[in-house]
């Protein structure tokens, strides 16, 4: 029988030269094809209920229309740019929603799915890439942190967090994201590390969407995958179809528990494709060709659950209908809240630097608030 | 009670840590050894492994961990084991440390003090003895903070392990074993002021960590010869205390800044420009800065050759008195 799983569970036990079964498995771990045909894995047993495998479609559905409306919006010139996760679904839906109410996520820039599971408002998301402020959400309301643009950095912000939690005895796990590039980067190896050797209860979860902007992934690793490095730092290496949804919230589930349970930190290599450019502002044609994204489409994450709910009869008109409307209201509601949105007051430049401002620039402040007295603006 | 730098730090460590269990302290070799300077000698045993811990050689894993556990809550106290090693780090405190409080609308507060044994003097090989105070002072969202005295170690430090902000605390390496006569705690003057260490008349030093004693002892080199320096503990870089340089170029009309850091971009030109902005009838002569010089830090059998001394300060005085 071929190795599906690794050392996930604290019974598990790996062969020679793998006592702790932490090396990835040969095949990322798959329960439904592309075709949505489901084969039952007795390590991965389907603890959603019908209600929890409509909401995981919906959720990807709904992400899927929101980052439409966003790219739309940048084309109008409502946002300067935007880092859009099409074909990235299922990877962020069922990682997210894998993880507890308390649970903590670090996302990169690309999470609007992951950030949609945690209900963060996606118009506020979108301030960063229209430019108005730097973020308008509340970390602290949905255990969701900023988004981070310097690659990898928040996988550190995670381990700390995670560290403690443990030093705190809470019962939190955390969970960051980052992509295949950012494995290449320092802070996640250092993140890595502090979570070893902590054994912090942390997840990292890499997004292996083939690209770091035009950068095919065997020009950022020699290892056979990414999976294969978890072993250097000590924790086991899950690889999942990420375009699977239920089979990335299995793996993802596992090693979420697993952290909770004191057994330490995990690492996930979820295997999927950016169906968009990097950003807006990229052009993929000069690095990938038509073929092979048409190619990619044929593993599409949200084609594939539907004919699952379908086959199960989870699936009806009435609820495409209600999911479109959603989805259609979220979009319009996204929209509203980003067309044409101004900046605030430019003094607010000043207010949130320091808690204790102690005349670090109070003469700076002076200076903005005349010219902006001087042009008739301002508050 | 003779107390040096060194210990009157390690104190406001341990108090800080006695009062509020959310201070940690963590870092290379912090924990059993106790630091390489034993400035955080004895923390472990008192507070336990969860409290100050080692951590992996890694700076950028200290300061972005400490990041999270102030996300989490904490008040993270991590420390850099010498200044030239900050560098790896660089980025967690610029794009990070400094920036997620003002870019999350001062929802995310990060009270993170980072310590780093700092300057030259001690005959360290390379990489030992660096002044890297202009990078923090210019990156946005930061306090910098350096003592000059043991006094102000025991109380810049409580107050860098209080501040809601993040500082980093430079520690003037060569000054940990200077003693003072002092009973801990002591509170001085407000860490974010600057304090006339010694009046006078005819020209201000201003003077931060390191120099502090440096410029004393220029001062008292002066006084024999008839000129009376007054010497300015700036203490906090950032932010500057302009009102206190001002007050101080006002009463004596020449300034000469004093530090170890190469001259080019040094707090001095800093100094120097807010001067004269703010004092420019007052002056009698150019401001003028005894400072390292634009290499790099030299070899140890090389560095008094560097280092601003009491001859370079009073070289200084005598070009700003010939004005």
């Amino acid at each position: 029988m071929g190795r599906t799983v690794t050392g996930v569970d604290s019974s598990d036990e790996g062969p020679p030269g793998d006592p702790h079964g932490w090396l990835p498995p040969d095949e990322p771990v798959s329960l439904l094809d592309p075709d949505g045909s489901y084969h039952e894995d007795p390590e991965h047993p389907l603890d959603l209920d019908d209600e929890q495998l409509r909401e995981l479609y919906r959720l990807m559905v709904v992400t899927r229309k929101v980052d439409r409306e966003a790219i739309n919006l940048q084309r109008q010139g409502q946002l300067g740019v935007y880092a859009s996760c099409l074909g990235q679904e299922a990877a962020q839906v069922a990682s997210a929603y894998a993880l507890g109410a308390d649970d903590w996520i670090f996302p990169s820039y690309r999470e609007l799915g992951a950030a949609l599971v945690r209900q963060v408002d996606a118009a506020g998301l979108l301030h960063l890439y229209r430019g108005t402020w730097l973020s308008d959400h509340d970390p602290y309301a949905h255990n969701f942190a900023l988004m981070s643009i310097p690659i990898g950095t928040q996988a550190l912000h995670a381990t700390g967090f995670a560290m403690g939690a443990k030093l705190d005895g809470a019962s939190i796990v955390t969970l960051t994201y980052y992509g295949d590039g950012g494995t290449s980067e320092g802070d996640p190896h250092e993140a890595m590390t502090f979570a070893g050797v902590n054994d912090a209860p942390v997840v990292f979860f890499v997004q292996n969407n083939q690209y770091a902007i035009s950068v095919p992934l065997d020009r950022q690793t020699a290892a056979p995958t990414l999976a294969h490095k978890a072993i250097g730092y000590g924790m086991p290496g899950l690889r999942c179809d990420g375009n699977d949804v239920l089979g990335t919230y299995a793996v993802t589930r596992r090693a979420v528990e697993r952290a909770r349970r004191g057994e330490g930190p995990a690492f996930i290599e979820a295997m999927t494709y950016r169906m968009e450019a990097h950003t807006t502002s990229d052009d993929p044609t000069r690095y990938r060709t038509k073929e092979e994204r048409e190619e990619a489409a044929k593993t599409d994450p949200i084609a594939r659950m539907k004919n699952f709910l379908t086959a199960r009869d989870l699936y009806d008109d009435e609820l495409e209908r209600e999911i479109d409307e959603q989805a259609q209201e979220l979009a319009t509601y996204v929209r509203d809240g980003i067309y044409d949105a101004d900046h605030g007051d430019p003094m607010e430049l000043f207010e949130h630097v320091y808690v204790e401002p102690e005349g670090h620039f109070e003469d700076q402040a002076a200076q903005l608030r005349a010219e902006l007295d001087s042009a008739g603006e301002g508050s | 009670m003779a107390v040096t730098l060194a210990q009157a730090i390690n104190q406001a460590l341990k108090d800080a840590m006695s009062d509020d269990e959310r201070v940690l302290m963590f870092g290379e070799d912090v924990g059993r050894l106790g630091g390489v300077f034993r400035v955080t000698d004895g923390l472990q045993e008192m507070f336990g492994e969860g409290r100050c811990y080692d951590t992996p050689l890694a700076e950028s894993g200290i300061v972005g961990t400490a990041i999270g556990l102030a996300m989490y809550g904490y008040r993270p106290i991590a420390e850099m084991q010498f200044d030239g090693f900050t560098y790896p780090a660089f980025e967690q405190i610029v794009s990070h440390l400094a920036k997620m409080p003002n870019r999350s609308r001062g929802t995310v507060k990060l009270p993170v003090t980072i310590r780093i044994p700092y300057g030259g003097g001690i005959g360290a090989v390379e990489h030992h003895s660096e002044s890297p105070e202009s990078y923090w002072v210019h990156t946005q969202g930061l306090k910098v903070l350096t003592p000059g005295t043991p006094e102000d170690g025991y109380s810049m430090m409580r107050a860098a392990i209080s501040s809601d902000d993040p500082v980093v605390f430079l520690e003037p390496k060569r000054r940990y074993w200077m003693k003072s006569d002092v009973e801990l705690p002591v509170e001085t003057e407000p860490a974010t002021q600057a304090v006339v260490r010694r009046e006078g008349t005819d020209a201000s030093l201003f003077c931060y960590g390191p120099m502090v004693r440096t410029a004393l002892e220029a001062a008292d080199a002066a006084a024999d010869e008839g000129w009376y320096l007054e010497v300015v503990d700036l203490r906090s870089l950032a932010p500057l205390d302009t009102p206190a340089i001002l007050a101080s170029v006002q009463r004596t009309g020449r300034a000469i800044v004093v530090h170890e850091a190469s001259r080019t971009l040094g707090m001095g030109a800093e100094v120097a420009a807010r001067i004269q902005e703010g004092a420019f009838y007052h002056l009698e002569a150019p401001v003028l800065r005894a400072t390292g010089f634009d290499t790099p830090y030299p070899p140890a059998k090389l560095e008094e050759y560097w280092l601003p001394d009491v001859d370079r300060i009073l070289d200084c005085l005598e070009r700003s008195l010939s004005y």
